[in-house]
């Protein structure tokens, strides 16, 4: 059984939610990757969403641009990224990690080496923003050839078919874009929300993650009580962005215990 | 018969929809509306009016006698659509991406532009359809094309500088895709070139094909016959899908694509992915030739022209290449300012910077050839907008 499954198994059973935290590797040193992946997970993280730096992160707002930007001055690469997880994994062997990013970095790697290497690290998903299901059943075929599972995005306007069609080739968890737009954008409309999730769980039997838009421990509480999880990434990133190299993994830290002790309530 | 793309836009291995799950309605809504109007009779009819009258097709075919005398080799004949109205074939996209937004009911166009020249033909049609207009435009190319962006702003546009990543054309795609993703209910993402997610790639060269399909007819009747190679220059590769396009199932006519080589294809300062054989990519919604770091990395390209600094290159025109259909080479800047000022020294006409790479790559093999071998050219462009740059080139500063 994959980490994922195990992990939102046991959550359920004790009837909590997910909390998933979002930040992109190498921001805003490398050597702080490691160091904010265990804090995360002292903070009361279930499942962390590592992201690889991109040049042109197209579905992404300006505060994860940037992040990506930050990331890049110092070379991070899918190589760099990789290599972290597996320093991460020395002394953590339970906590999910799913990388999150742009196909192109992966195709430079070629799927077939980079899903190897996820196996061998501890990589247990992979969300290629730019890569529906229609364009990526060679890589998806990767993917599962070493037991990795592809997570999907889901949209407010994603018609039903399209629900479907993502509800049979996702595996680990559905992230359910919350509001039309870029990450770090706009306000949330529970009511939308609230409004969507039983329409995805006719198709989708996976736990459903909701993003986008989470930006303190009220909202956090508030789309914990629609589904299975939150996923927090631009508030956070915003966070690191703001702190200094000493004081960014105890502010981060700060941030996400707050964020779990609202989830807890839900 | 050639027949692409497949109906899921793939040129074979390049092309298709590699877009965020959030873009993935949108583009189905659009490609519906396309299929349903584009042989529309209604739509033809109003998309060809306007040509005509708004635009000012057809647009002519011009035999450049002194030039090719002086080259002392093959015949250069020029298409026109330097003469178009906004001065370059970018309209011809424009104007049909609006009607085509009109009856879809959107009220707002938005687009990206680098040199200026497709955010102003954006511009003209949303004034000319009475649509909002927000076009994108990178810092670094707000400066170099200041005059464009005055004449977008004329015709009641919003012009907002890009300044993320290489402050150019690519990273202004990015923040427009930005844009039509949070608005994507009223909004019609007007894309300039062959190039984004399907059915774009398609769309924008059936609205370019009116260049080559005119020239099929006009060839014969001023040249005596089709030209034995058909030049043209590639960013994004728009205004060479249009000419090529009716002349892909005619064998005898060579297809040759001229891509920007900026200070020279070894000095590594270049916008030329497909004469350079750059790693296959997925940038902007398609897959193909694309310029990138072993990192997969987009890497930021050189040319003097703004509308060739594009790191990749519409999928169509990877496969061409493969195909072995087309033929793609790359010319410096240098050369192409040569062909600039040759082109208004011996022709009484301004050439645009884009446009001046095809031209210099005719020149280069006119000589080669004998006198009664005929290139077609496409003047894509008019280079009122690149006075600056040329001026500069010769070290005058107004």
């Amino acid at each position: 059984m994959s980490r994922i499954q195990t992990t939102f198994d046991k959550l359920k059973q004790h009837q909590r939610k997910a909390l998933i935290p979002f930040f992109t590797a190498g921001d805003p040193d490398p050597k702080l990757t490691v160091p904010l992946l265990h804090a995360l997970v002292e903070a009361g993280a279930d499942v962390i969403e590592l992201g690889v730096p991109f040049s042109d992160p197209m579905a992404d707002g300006p505060t994860i641009q940037r992040a990506s930007e930050r990331a890049l001055k110092h070379h991070v690469s899918l190589h760099h990224v990789l290599d972290m997880v597996a320093e991460f994994r020395r002394s953590n062997t339970g906590t999910p990690i799913v990388l999150m990013g742009y196909g192109n970095p992966i195709e430079a790697m070629g799927w077939g080496t980079f899903a190897k290497r996820c196996a061998e690290v501890g990589v247990d998903g992979v969300l290629t923003v730019d890569f529906p299901p229609e364009e990526g059943h060679e890589a998806f075929a990767h993917l599962e050839k070493h037991g990795i599972d592809p997570i999907f995005l889901l949209a407010p306007t994603s018609t039903d078919a399209r629900v479907a069609r993502v509800a049979k080739q996702a595996r680990g968890y559905v992230y359910y874009v919350s509001l039309k737009g870029v990450t770090g954008a706009g306000n949330l409309d529970l009511s939308a929300i609230a409004e969507k999730i039983p329409h995805l769980r006719k198709h989708i039997k996976l736990p459903i993650g909701v993003g986008f838009g989470i930006r303190d421990a009220a909202t956090a509480l508030a789309v914990a009580k629609l589904c299975d999880g939150v996923v927090v990434g631009s508030r956070i990133v915003q966070e690191i962005e703001n702190s200094t190299e000493q004081n960014v993994v105890a502010n981060v830290s700060k941030l996400v215990k707050e964020l779990r002790q609202a989830v807890d309530k839900a | 018969m050639y027949n692409y793309p497949d109906s899921t836009g793939h040129f074979g291995p390049y092309g298709g929809i590699y877009v965020a799950e959030t873009l993935m309605s949108a583009l189905e809504e659009l490609n519906q509306a396309y299929e349903k109007y584009r042989h529309n009779p209604e739509f033809v009819a109003e998309l060809n009016y306007d040509l005509k009258h708004f635009v000012g097709r057809p647009s002519p075919i011009y035999h450049a006698k002194r030039w090719s005398q002086q080259l002392g080799g093959a015949q250069i004949f020029l298409k026109r659509e330097d003469l178009n109205h906004t001065g370059a074939h970018k309209v011809n996209n424009t104007v049909g991406q609006a009607l085509l937004a009109k009856r879809m009911g959107k009220p707002r166009v938005i687009a990206e532009t680098g040199a200026g020249q497709h955010g102003v033909a954006t511009a003209t049609v949303a004034a000319r359809y009475g649509m909002e207009c927000v076009v994108y435009m990178g810092s670094e190319d707000v400066q170099r094309q200041a005059q464009n962006v005055y004449r977008m702003k004329l015709l009641g546009a919003t012009v907002v500088p890009v300044e993320s990543g290489s402050k150019t054309l690519k990273d202004a795609l990015n923040e427009a895709m930005r844009d039509w993703v949070t608005n994507i209910e009223n909004t019609f993402y007007i894309i300039g070139t062959v190039a984004g997610p399907h059915p774009y790639p398609m769309m924008v060269r059936d609205f370019n094909a009116i260049v080559g399909k005119e020239c099929v007819v006009q060839m014969p009747e001023l040249a005596g016959r089709q030209p034995d190679a058909v030049i043209a220059c590639v960013g994004g590769g728009s205004n060479a899908m249009g000419v090529f396009y009716f002349y892909i199932d005619m064998p005898g006519v060579k297809l040759i694509g001229v891509e920007a080589g900026g200070q020279g294809i070894a000095s590594g300062q270049h916008a030329a992915p497909l004469t350079t054989n750059s790693p296959v990519g997925v940038l902007h919604g398609n897959r193909t030739y694309l310029m990138q770091d072993a990192d997969g990395q987009i890497i930021e390209t050189h040319s003097i022209s703004a509308g060739l600094d594009y790191p990749g290159v519409g999928p169509e025109h990877s496969w061409l290449k493969d195909s072995g259909r087309a033929e793609y080479v790359a010319i410096n800047d240098d050369e192409a300012l040569r062909a600039f000022h040759d082109l208004c020294h011996f022709e009484g006409i301004i050439p645009a910077l884009e446009s001046s790479h095809a031209l210099a790559y005719a020149a280069k093999i006119a000589p080669t050839m004998n006198k009664d071998k005929v290139l077609l050219v496409n003047l894509s462009g008019r280079g009122d907008k690149d006075m600056a740059t040329v001026a500069r080139a010769s070290g005058i500063e107004f």
